[in-house]
Parts: structure tokens; C-alpha cells; sequence
């Protein structure tokens, strides 16, 4: 296997006394998808915005995140504006948050690459091509509204058209579809996968939505309170998870109970890397923990086809 | 965008009117004979009270009366100062150049320094918005009149750069009398204006769309230009804006302070002397402006978000 | 109307209550504690400097500063006092019953406070003080014309909001009268908010009637007022002799700060805009 093109090497991020990320080791290869998932305040957020130096300030950044062997902390500020507008490109939550709400989806899509030097015109035909590629009809009226004159799942598409616009070799997209209708999600996902699918651009994903990372990606992620505790194949993703934490989100979701009965939780509340326990991170709410959890920070594991980080393989991998 | 100009307009054209009609009816609420009034407060004979109400038609209905006064304004004749014998428009033609450079003057320090000022305290560190935050503090707890006597001190016994009395004659030497009024004028209102700029720059530092921005790798001034700058001049300029509408009504004060002969001291003497007809000139004139730039105001604002023009329609 | 904005910190705010305490007491005791008549003429005795006699010093006439400063505080304080209080009245009515009936009533209202809008405070004191004459009385009652709408808006996109919720609706099911559900719920629950408006209003209000003074359109000498005193020292100030003036200015920013600040810690802890 060639050197992976993103690396998180043992990435540890607090801010001021408290910490977000405790141990995040993941690769991304090129044209990969992979997907990171986990409740709210797991950390996912924090670790995409770490590849692109977004972090809030005060926080302190352990380990290193590598972008194509090179350490993304290292870079100085043309080198980090160079890498930002080139070799990534990141799609938000909330596209009417981070589309500027005054100026046209013209300016927005174009913005980037008139600042590379590319001509007014130029700019606007890539533009308008990146525009229908997405599934944006009627692309010339487009380019000269404004966010608020679109729906919510279109402003998205622009997003997404406006990242693959620069052809980024790595896409990070953050819940892209946790603000959109629930009808206009699977669209916008199924074009943002299909499009760098084409143009075998790599992708992070996050979402707190396992079957559709599963469904998008090649590799899944799982992550609680900070820690990265599982990664598997996505197509093995129900018969070889193994972490009590991955198959306690598998057995809630709504489909894996007969009609009328209760559904599953995962009992307790979501904690952050800060209130999480100094040994195993799930033990407070692991329906099988058992004393060295509480301790012991358990190891990441070759486990069949993925990795996972619990006490209990230790004994079924020896 | 027409159908929100025409509004605009309608409701400009109303606003004067209704308050041309109060300022006109002012008049009949007052005590006393409204012919007196317009003599100029002193007793005049008999043969000139029924001068003036011929002149005035104040033996007509009231709303003729009205008409006549305004048809009179509105064809450039609003009549003769009773106390001066001179006609309004030339007493307001010789002051208005004055006044305009004043407000000009003072309008501009407001825009750069108070812009200027509130977009490096948005930008900068700490100890800079720090030092700024107390110095706008202290200027907009004085009122103009408190300006200006500090100002007249500090010229008129310490420093001897600017002159503290008269309007000059020809533009620099105008300029330079201007000076002082345009600063006593201006500070309350720069510092306010600085303070809302450090505010939605600030606001604007921290949104989403300017760290998406900053993400797509653009440069730090493009940013800052394109996307903190362009979204917070919208309320920086309504601000700025309903500064400067009220700048024209505070000339009263720098102008008397200052001894310069412009609009606001021309209103004051005469309604210290009750020169009603030139008084209601100019309070008509004041309020037919400041309506003006606030409707100006709205409809740039309208051009640069135009989120306004839904929301409101 | 100058917008001001203090933002003091909420340590700062005893100090503020504690000098309006201060400034109120000073006009309500004004003539024990002033050392000497504020009209009391000394030609030979002009702008003698600060000495046990005239802590503060004399003016152009002779007259004890301190004296006249003490006696000023009580036009400059019931100025604006009776402003905020007439305005406060007026708009809070206009506002709830705007409010209350809605419709074309709610209309009218909106439209002739948009024109008392368009008057700036200043212009309307002038030609007020052009028809009916200097004093205290007409710039008293020009100014509370002109707060009417500023306060009037706060006041009636309040009681808009309260007006609609269910509380509302469940006193007029159980069969309560618009005066009584306006009287005995709306209005009580709109007074914090009145107060702030009223508190802010002070200060501003205070500045204006100080400015009409300074323009001699307000109190006429020999009246003991602060406007009035910054004005009659100007011409002192060109022969070097700058202090009735500054003392006097001193006064009114001291004043006007320490009522905004007190203003402002209402307003945090009452909500409400601070403008």
C-alpha cells in the first residue's frame, strides 16, 4: 500500500486545561472515503478542523496530522493558505452559515479561484461547468442569486460545487446534511460521493448517521469522547464490529427492533473527552465492563478486518 | 427594488409634508395674535399688524393659509424676515454654504476616524482595544457644548493652531475656522460610531462564513475586504447614517459655540428674537433633511444587503 | 439625540448610584449647604481663585461657584426628571394602547410617532422655544414631545409581545376587561422595561436641556443652571478665566455618566435595549 495522503499520528488537542481530542490515529488514502462517526462533542468536528489549522483559539495541538507526508502544524502561513485553497476543501453543517450571506453564489464559487489567478471570465465558465455537475439547473440565473433566494439542500449543492471547483485532492465534509431536509439529504450525499468519486478525490465524512457512512464510505471510523475505539471495512460494519460502543449504536438504530417495541439506547449521556474515565473511555456506560476497563487505557487492536481498542479482545486475539 | 424605492419615497414625501403642516400649525398654537408672532414678539403698530395679515392671508381658513405658506416655500419664496427685512432664501443661501462644510467637515471625520478607528480596535489586540474602548467612552460622555469649551480653552489659552471664533472666508481659511466646531461637532458621534464598528467587526470575525473562508485558503486581507468589511457596512453605514442626519440639528450648538454664521446659529438668534418666519424655514428645512438621508441611508443599505428588500416586502 | 454608549463595569455601579444619591441630595439641600447666595453680586470680587471663602471660586460677577453650582442642580436635575416622566407617561400609553387595539388605531399611532421621529430633540426645543418663549417650562415640555416616540417604540414592540402571549388570552377568556388585563398585568409587566427607557432617557434628556440652556434658549441669567453657567463663562474663558465654565462642565458629564451607568446595570439586569 502507498504512504496514506492524510495521517493522524497520535493527534491530542485541549483547550486551555480541557481536552477535546485525547489519541486520534487515523490514515486517509487517496481517493478513500472514510467515515468518522459518534455522538455529539465525540470530537468528530474537532478533528476535521484540525486538518485545516480551524482550531478555536488557546487550544494546544499534540502529535502531528501529515497531509501527503508533510505536517500540517509545520506549515507557515502562505504554505498553509497554498494547502487550504489547493489540496483541500472543506463542506460545513450549515451552508447558510458559512456561505456569505451578502454577495452572490457567483462571488462565492469564483472567489478562490480568482485569488489563484485565474481570469474573470475563466473563473465564471468553471464556475457554471462545477454548477451542473452537481445537479444545479438553470446555472447562468444561479451565479448572479444570493444564499437567501435558495433552499437550503441547493445552497449545499453550491457548496459542494464550490469544493470540487479547485480540484481538491481531499474533501472534509462535516455533517453536510445535518441541517438539510430529511428528503434533500441522501440526494446531496449521492452527488458529493459520486462527484469525488469522478475526480477520485479522497474524502472524510462526518456524521453521527452510521448506515450512511456506511453507505458512502469505504472505511468507517468510530469515535467517542475523543478517541478513535473501532475501524472496519464500511461493508463489514455489522458483522465484525466489535467494540461494545459500535455494536451499542448499531442495536439503536430504529430498524434493528420488530415494529411497536421500544427501541434501544445506549444507556447513559454522551460524554466528552473531558468527563470520560482515565482508563477504557466507555467504561462509565459499556454494558460489559469489567475492572481493568476502569485502569487500563486499552491498546488499538488488529481484530479481523478493522481495528478496535477494548480489553475484551485482548483474550480473542490471543 | 422600485416597488421598496417608491415606498420610500412616498414615505419621505408624507413625513415632510405631515411635519411641514405641524410646524406650520405650530404657529396657532402658541398664545397670542399669530400676526404678532410673526412681527417678531415686540408690539408693532396697528397699520403693520394689518400689513402682515395680508401678506400672510391670516384672515383666510387655516389650510389656505397652509397653502399659501407652502406653495410659497415650494416656489422658492418662504417670505421676509420680519426682524432682519431680508428675504429667507437669501439669509439661508449665505449661511447654507457654511453649514454644509461643517457637517461635510464633521461627517468625514465621523466616517474615517470613527470607521478607522472601530475596524483596527475589531482587529487589533487587546491593549490597543483597550486604550480605545476608554477613549470613546470619554468622548461620547461629552456633550458638544462640553467640547467646545474644552476646545475654546485649550486654543484659545494654551495652543493658538486654530482660530475658536468666525466662519473665515474663502475654503482654507474656512476649513481652518471650521476646525474646532467640526470637532466639537463630531466627537460624540465618531466615538459612537467607532464603538458599533469595533462591535460588528467583531461579530463579524467570529462567523461561520468568514472561517469557511478562511478555510478556502484565501488571504488574510481578502477576507477581512470581502467578506468581515462588506458584511458589517451595512450597519456601520445605517449608523453612520443617522450620525450625520443629526449632525445638521447639533450645528446649532458648535455653530453658537463657535460664533460661526451658518444654519444652526441663524435658527437659534432667531428664535431668541422670534423670527417665526425664518425659524419655521429652517426647522422645516432641518427636518426635510434629516428625513432625507435616512431614507438615502435605507436605500443604500437595501442595495448592499438585500435581504432588507424581503424581509420588508 | 448623541447615542452613548458607557459599557462601565458592573463594579463601577455603587460608585454611579452613589454620586446621582450625591447629586440629588446636593439639589434637594441646595440652600443649606450652599455656602453663600448664588445671586449674591461681588463686582470687586471677580473670579477670585479656589479659597476657603469660595471653595470654588467666583465668577465674572462675584458669585460664589460652589454656590451656584449647587443651586444649578436642581433645574438640572427636575429637568430632565420631568421629561423622562411625561415622556415615559405619554408613550408607555400611546405604546399599550397602540398595542391593545392594533388595527387602524395602531396604525395612526405609528404614523405620527414616525413624524415626531423626523423633529431631531433639538430642533423641536428651538422652535418650541421660538413660539412660546425662554424659561424652564418650554424646553421642559418640547423635549418630552420629542422622547414621546423614542420611548413609545421601545414600549410598544413590548407590549406587542406580551400582549401576545397566552396569559393574555386565558384573563380574557375568564371574562377581565381591556383596562383591567392593560392596568393590572400588561403594564406591570412592562414597567422594568419603562424604568430602563426612563433611566437611559435621563441622561440623554439632561444633555439636550443643558444644550437649550448653553443656546439661551432655556433658563435666562441670573438663573443658577448648568447649561446656563458653561454659557455665560465662555467669554471669561477667552480673558483666561476658564472655571465657571469647566466646573459647570464637569458637573453635567459627571451627572450624565453616573445616571447612563446606573441606566446600563437596569438594563442588564432588566433587559431591554440600551439605546
Amino acid at each position: 500500500m502507498t504512504a496514506p495522503l492524510l495521517e493522524f499520528d497520535g493527534l491530542r488537542v485541549s483547550l486551555g486545561e480541557r481536552p477535546i481530542l485525547r489519541d486520534v490515529t487515523l490514515s486517509v488514502h487517496a481517493g478513500e472515503a472514510v467515515g468518522l462517526v459518534g455522538e455529539s462533542g465525540s470530537g468528530k468536528s474537532m478533528t476535521v478542523k484540525s486538518v485545516v489549522r480551524l482550531l478555536p483559539g488557546g487550544s494546544t495541538v499534540d502529535g502531528s496530522v501529515r497531509f501527503g507526508g508533510i505536517d500540517v502544524g509545520s506549515l507557515g502561513p502562505a504554505d498553509l493558505r497554498r494547502f487550504r485553497s489547493r489540496d483541500v476543501a472543506m463542506v460545513f453543517q450549515d451552508p447558510r452559515a458559512t456561505v456569505n450571506p451578502v454577495r452572490t453564489i457567483g462571488d462565492f464559487l469564483t472567489e478562490v479561484l480568482r485569488d489563484q489567478g485565474v481570469g474573470r471570465a475563466e473563473a465564471t465558465r468553471r464556475a457554471a461547468g462545477s454548477l451542473a455537475e452537481v445537479g444545479v439547473d438553470d446555472v447562468r440565473r444561479r451565479l448572479s442569486q444570493r444564499p437567501y433566494e435558495l433552499s437550503g439542500g441547493l445552497l449545499q449543492r453550491v457548496v459542494i460545487a464550490a469544493a470540487l471547483l479547485t480540484e481538491p485532492k481531499l474533501i472534509l465534509a462535516d455533517e453536510p446534511t445535518t441541517a438539510l431536509d430529511v428528503t434533500t439529504q441522501e440526494e446531496v450525499v449521492a452527488i458529493l460521493n459520486e462527484q469525488r468519486r469522478q475526480r477520485s478525490a479522497a474524502l472524510l465524512f462526518i456524521t453521527h448517521d452510521l448506515e450512511l457512512a456506511a453507505a458512502v464510505c469505504d472505511r468507517i471510523a468510530v469515535m467517542y469522547a475523543g478517541e478513535i475505539v473501532e475501524i472496519l471495512p464500511a461493508d463489514r460494519l455489522h458483522d465484525d464490529a466489535r467494540h461494545p460502543y459500535t455494536k451499542a449504536l448499531l442495536g439503536s438504530r430504529p430498524g434493528t427492533v420488530p415494529p411497536g417495541e421500544r427501541l434501544r439506547t445506549v444507556p447513559g449521556t454522551p460524554q466528552s473527552a473531558l468527563t470520560a474515565p482515565a482508563g477504557c473511555v466507555f467504561a462509565d456506560r459499556c454494558p460489559v465492563v469489567e475492572s481493568a476497563c476502569r485502569d487500563l487505557h486499552p491498546p488499538m487492536l488488529s481484530v479481523g478486518s478493522g481495528f478496535a481498542a477494548c480489553h475484551l479482545l485482548s483474550e480473542e486475539v490471543r | 427594488m422600485i416597488l421598496f424605492l417608491g415606498r420610500k419615497l412616498a414615505g419621505l414625501v408624507a413625513t415632510v409634508a405631515v411635519a411641514s403642516l405641524v410646524i406650520f400649525g405650530a404657529l396657532y398654537l402658541a398664545p397670542g395674535d399669530p400676526a404678532a408672532l410673526l412681527a417678531g414678539g415686540h408690539q408693532p403698530n396697528p397699520a403693520a399688524l394689518a400689513e402682515i395679515r395680508a401678506r400672510y392671508h391670516l384672515d383666510d381658513p387655516f389650510l389656505l393659509q397652509y397653502w399659501h405658506w407652502l406653495s410659497g416655500l415650494l416656489t422658492g419664496d418662504p417670505g421676509d424676515s420680519m426682524v432682519l427685512k431680508e428675504p429667507v432664501t437669501s439669509l439661508i443661501a449665505a449661511r447654507l454654504p457654511t453649514t454644509g462644510l461643517l457637517v461635510a467637515y464633521a461627517s468625514l471625520l465621523i466616517l474615517i476616524l470613527g470607521v478607522a478607528s472601530g475596524i483596527f480596535a475589531g482587529v487589533a489586540g487587546k491593549a490597543v482595544d483597550g486604550v480605545l474602548t476608554v477613549t470613546t467612552t470619554v468622548l461620547m460622555a461629552a456633550p458638544a457644548f462640553v467640547a467646545a469649551i474644552l476646545l475654546i480653552w485649550v486654543f484659545a489659552t494654551k495652543l493658538s493652531w486654530f482660530p475658536v471664533y468666525g466662519s473665515g472666508t474663502g475654503f482654507l481659511d474656512r476649513i481652518h475656522h471650521l476646525t474646532l466646531p467640526a470637532l466639537a461637532l463630531s466627537g460624540g458621534y465618531l466615538a459612537y460610531v467607532s464603538r458599533i464598528t469595533r462591535t460588528e467587526v467583531r461579530a463579524e470575525l467570529t462567523s461561520d462564513h468568514v472561517a469557511a473562508a478562511r478555510v478556502r485558503g484565501l488571504p488574510r486581507r481578502h477576507v477581512l475586504r470581502r467578506h468581515v468589511l462588506r458584511n458589517a457596512a451595512p450597519p456601520i453605514l445605517a449608523v453612520s447614517g443617522v450620525t450625520v442626519a443629526a449632525l445638521f440639528a447639533g450645528t446649532a450648538v458648535a455653530e453658537q459655540a463657535f460664533g460661526v454664521s451658518g444654519l444652526g446659529s441663524l435658527l437659534v438668534q432667531s428664535a431668541a428674537r422670534q423670527d417665526m418666519v425664518v425659524v419655521q424655514a429652517i426647522a422645516l428645512l432641518l427636518v426635510a433633511i434629516f428625513v432625507l438621508v435616512n431614507t438615502l441611508v435605507d436605500v443604500l443599505n437595501a442595495v448592499l444587503d438585500p435581504r432588507l428588500l424581503r424581509e420588508r416586502s | 439625540m448623541k447615542p452613548i454608549m458607557l459599557r462601565t463595569p458592573p463594579r463601577a455601579a455603587p460608585v454611579a448610584a452613589a454620586v446621582c444619591g450625591l447629586v440629588a441630595l446636593m439639589a434637594l439641600l441646595a440652600p443649606w449647604i450652599a455656602p453663600h447666595d448664588p445671586f449674591a453680586v461681588d463686582p470687586l470680587n471677580a473670579y477670585a481663585p479656589f479659597s476657603g471663602t469660595h471653595p470654588l471660586g467666583t465668577d465674572d460677577l462675584g458669585r460664589d461657584l460652589l454656590s451656584r453650582l449647587v443651586y444649578g442642580a436642581r433645574t438640572s436635575l427636575a429637568g430632565p426628571l420631568v421629561v423622562v416622566i411625561a415622556a415615559g407617561t405619554l408613550g408607555t400609553g400611546l405604546a399599550v394602547s397602540a398595542a391593545w387595539f392594533g388595527g387602524w388605531f395602531d396604525n395612526l399611532v405609528s404614523r405620527a410617532l414616525d413624524v415626531l421621529f423626523a423633529f431631531p430633540g433639538l430642533v423641536l426645543a428651538i422652535t418650541v422655544a421660538a413660539l412660546f418663549g425662554t424659561g424652564f417650562v418650554t424646553p421642559v415640555v418640547a423635549l418630552s414631545l420629542a422622547f414621546v416616540p423614542v420611548i413609545a417604540r421601545v414600549m410598544r414592540a413590548a407590549a406587542m409581545r406580551e400582549r401576545n402571549l397566552p396569559y393574555i388570552e386565558a384573563l380574557r377568556v375568564q371574562g377581565f376587561s381591556s383596562l383591567h388585563i392593560c392596568l393590572r398585568h400588561l403594564l406591570p409587566n412592562l414597567a422594568p422595561l419603562l424604568m430602563v427607557q426612563a433611566a437611559i432617557g435621563f441622561g440623554y434628556a439632561m444633555i439636550d436641556l443643558a444644550s437649550i440652556s448653553f443656546l439661551g434658549l432655556g433658563l435666562q441669567p441670573p438663573a443658577a443652571d448648568w447649561g446656563l453657567m458653561i454659557a455665560n463663562g465662555q467669554p471669561s474663558i477667552l480673558a483666561g478665566f476658564p472655571q465657571q465654565s469647566l466646573i459647570a462642565a464637569v458637573a453635567v458629564v459627571i451627572t450624565v455618566v453616573a445616571f447612563t451607568a446606573v441606566a446600563e446595570r437596569l438594563a442588564v439586569r432588566f433587559g431591554g435595549d440600551v439605546r
